[in-house]
């Protein structure tokens, strides 16, 4: 847990940094920031994708006592690619276990809720996708272990037309490839 | 009693643009000062494969929003040949053009329509023709017709002959699976047939200028590829499969290149492909998202979708590169511009307060007029004749394949079978 505070500490801190630098864009991308409320869904266990990697794969559980490497999504605001505050520590667990962990390779599934234009959403969805890539790198997992795709507003992780359906949409999904 | 009329209207106006959701009910009150053309299409006679041919005249007619079809149930008689029409009996009611039909079976599967068009006040044949056809053929023979009157009456080709493309998507079982499935249809979403299926997400179906061919994204490996598939033979083509986005396909007037968005180095692009030797030429250079190309009618420049300044925006760019043009400036949100065939506007999806809606801007006075009152209106697609504009709406729980005239004055949804209609493209 230690581990993980300063883990989150180094990104925020390299993360600033690196925003202050950046060309002035008016969209934010990267961490966002203590401060603002939580816009994603509110119960943070929605992450837990059925059939992971772990558990039933055999594929070996590490030292996950806080129950983070069982959250599997990264929620977003509405035209967004900014990571809330409260999902950094679940990408930073993830990132310090493919950091120690060389051989494992994530792939990184953008999606967007139905609002706008498709292929709009497409590039929305990449773009989430690699706002979480850059912070895991920043933890020193290697481009080779990092897969990229974004399926935009095509796979509705929840049917219905409304903010709760939608909110539940914007996601990064993390998924571990079996070797 | 004018001015009333008119202030109530201008109320409705207003309250419409304070509020959106009131937008259709102003868009309702204008139905009755316009010059829709009054036609009566009687029903046709004789024995008919499938459903009257009169029927499928009068509802593209009525879609495409220049015409006031007169009410089956207020036909004064029906006639079916030149020499039982009493023209008094329509001169009576006001009603200029009559349309009148007689199908015979003229051999296996084989028949033949004779159709009359009237103007009725003056007792004159406007045009008459004859058409043979097949059982499986009947619809397109109405559809024909429709074109033919269309043209007699509005001096403008008609566009009712034509096909539309369109994603099929099958709701999610029990494991979450969906199947997507590449659909090519008659204009008025008859006669569906199936292209290309898969359980992974298909997108973004466009038409080569001549019709032949379709490309469109595909998600089977896991990943977005472009491909080109035959219409005739069904071949098929992978023609981009980099790594990151494959998106966005789009002709070029010509035929022989392809525009597409790539995020190969890194972020949404906009590409220029040569199809012949399948050499890339990169249009755009922004850290932003650059995606939804789309060519003038002189192939010279490109609209696209760009967050450049913040908030998705169309912007205009030479096929040379250089400096974008931002185009759009109301609302918070304008992607997937589309030229009109006569290249002086665009169709697009327009964003404001949470809306999503297909609008028109015309580029010579940048006015931007709102065409559709849904609030999901997405991937707008004008007819080849440019009269009406087909996109991609929510009906309750289901996505389905919408039209609204280019005048603003017809809308309605198209008759599609089974599941979730998606991302509608019209045949040239």
């Amino acid at each position: 847990m230690k581990v993980l505070q300063t883990g989150a500490v180094l990104l925020i801190a390299a993360l600033l940094a690196s925003g202050c630098s950046s060309s002035g864009r008016t969209k934010a991308q990267g961490f966002g920031g203590y401060g603002t409320g939580s816009d994603g869904p509110g119960n943070g266990n929605d992450g837990y994708a059925a059939g992971g990697a772990y558990g039933a794969s055999g594929s070996q559980p590490m030292d996950d006592r806080s129950g983070l490497l069982s959250k599997r999504i990264i929620y977003f605001v509405y035209d967004s690619s900014e990571v809330q505050p409260e999902y950094l520590p679940v990408i930073v667990s993830h990132a310090n276990f493919l950091a120690a962990n060389k051989g494992k390779t994530v792939v990184l599934e953008g999606h967007a809720d139905e609002r706008g234009s498709p292929e709009y959403n497409i590039a929305l969805g990449e773009q989430r996708a690699q706002t979480v890539a850059k912070l895991m790198k920043l933890q020193g997992v290697s481009d080779a272990q990092i897969q990229i795709v974004s399926f935009g507003e095509e796979k509705a992780a929840v049917t219905g037309h409304d903010e709760n359906a939608w909110q539940q949409n914007r996601r990064v999904e993390i998924t571990y490839l079996e070797h | 009693m004018q001015w009333n009329k008119f202030a109530v209207f201008l109320c409705l106006v207003f309250l419409s643009l304070a509020h959106p959701s009131r937008a259709e009910l102003a868009v309702d009150v204008t139905l009755g000062v316009d010059t829709e053309i009054p036609i009566a299409i009687v029903p046709f006679g004789g024995m008919q494969p499938g459903e009257n041919l009169g029927s499928i005249i009068a509802a593209d007619l009525h879609r495409s929003g220049r015409f006031k079809v007169l009410p089956d149930s207020q036909l004064p008689e029906r006639p079916h040949t030149p020499a039982e029409v009493q023209f008094a009996a329509w001169k009576s009611k006001g009603q200029d053009n009559l349309v009148i039909g007689q199908v015979k079976a003229t051999g296996t599967d084989q028949y033949t329509v004779e159709f009359e068009l009237f103007d009725a006040v003056r007792g004159s044949q406007l045009a008459n023709s004859s058409l043979s056809f097949s059982a499986a053929e009947s619809r397109r023979a109405a559809h024909r017709i429709a074109d033919l009157i269309y043209k007699q009456l509005t001096g403008e080709e008609g566009a009712f002959a034509t096909r539309i493309a369109y994603v099929a998507v099958s709701p999610a079982n029990a494991a979450k699976v969906r199947r997507y499935t590449l659909q090519v249809a008659d204009a008025d979403g008859f006669n569906p047939q199936s292209i290309m299926s898969s359980p992974e997400p298909i997108m973004s179906p466009a038409w080569s200028p001549d019709g032949k061919k379709i490309a469109y994204v595909s998600f089977e490996n896991k990943r977005s590829a472009i491909f080109v598939q035959s219409l005739t033979s069904k071949d098929r083509e992978k023609i981009s499969e980099q790594p990151g986005i494959n998106g966005a396909p789009a002709w070029s007037p010509d035929g022989k290149q392809l525009a597409m968005t790539l995020s190969k180095d890194g972020n949404p692009e906009i590409y220029i492909m040569t199809l012949a030797n399948r050499s890339l030429r990169r249009v755009t250079d922004h850290f932003g998202i650059d995606t939804e190309p789309a060519w003038s009618r002189d192939g010279s420049q490109l609209v696209f979708t760009s967050d450049r300044g913040g908030k998705p925006q169309l912007y205009s760019v030479s096929v040379n590169g250089g400096q974008p043009e931002r185009i759009t400036h109301e609302g918070d949100y304008n992607a997937r511009g589309m030229y009109s065939p006569d290249g002086k506007s665009l169709c697009l999806v327009h964003g404001n307060g949470g809306d999503f809606r297909i609008a028109v801007l015309d580029l010579a006075s940048k006015q931007l007029r709102v065409l559709s009152s849904g609030n999901l209106d997405e991937s707008p697609s004008f007819a080849p004749n440019g009269g009406i504009i087909l996109y991609a709406s929510q009906n309750g729980e289901k996505e389905v394949l919408s039209t609204v005239s280019s005048n603003g004055k017809a809308k309605g949804n198209l008759r599609t079978a089974g599941g979730e209609m998606r991302e509608p493209a019209w045949s040239p």
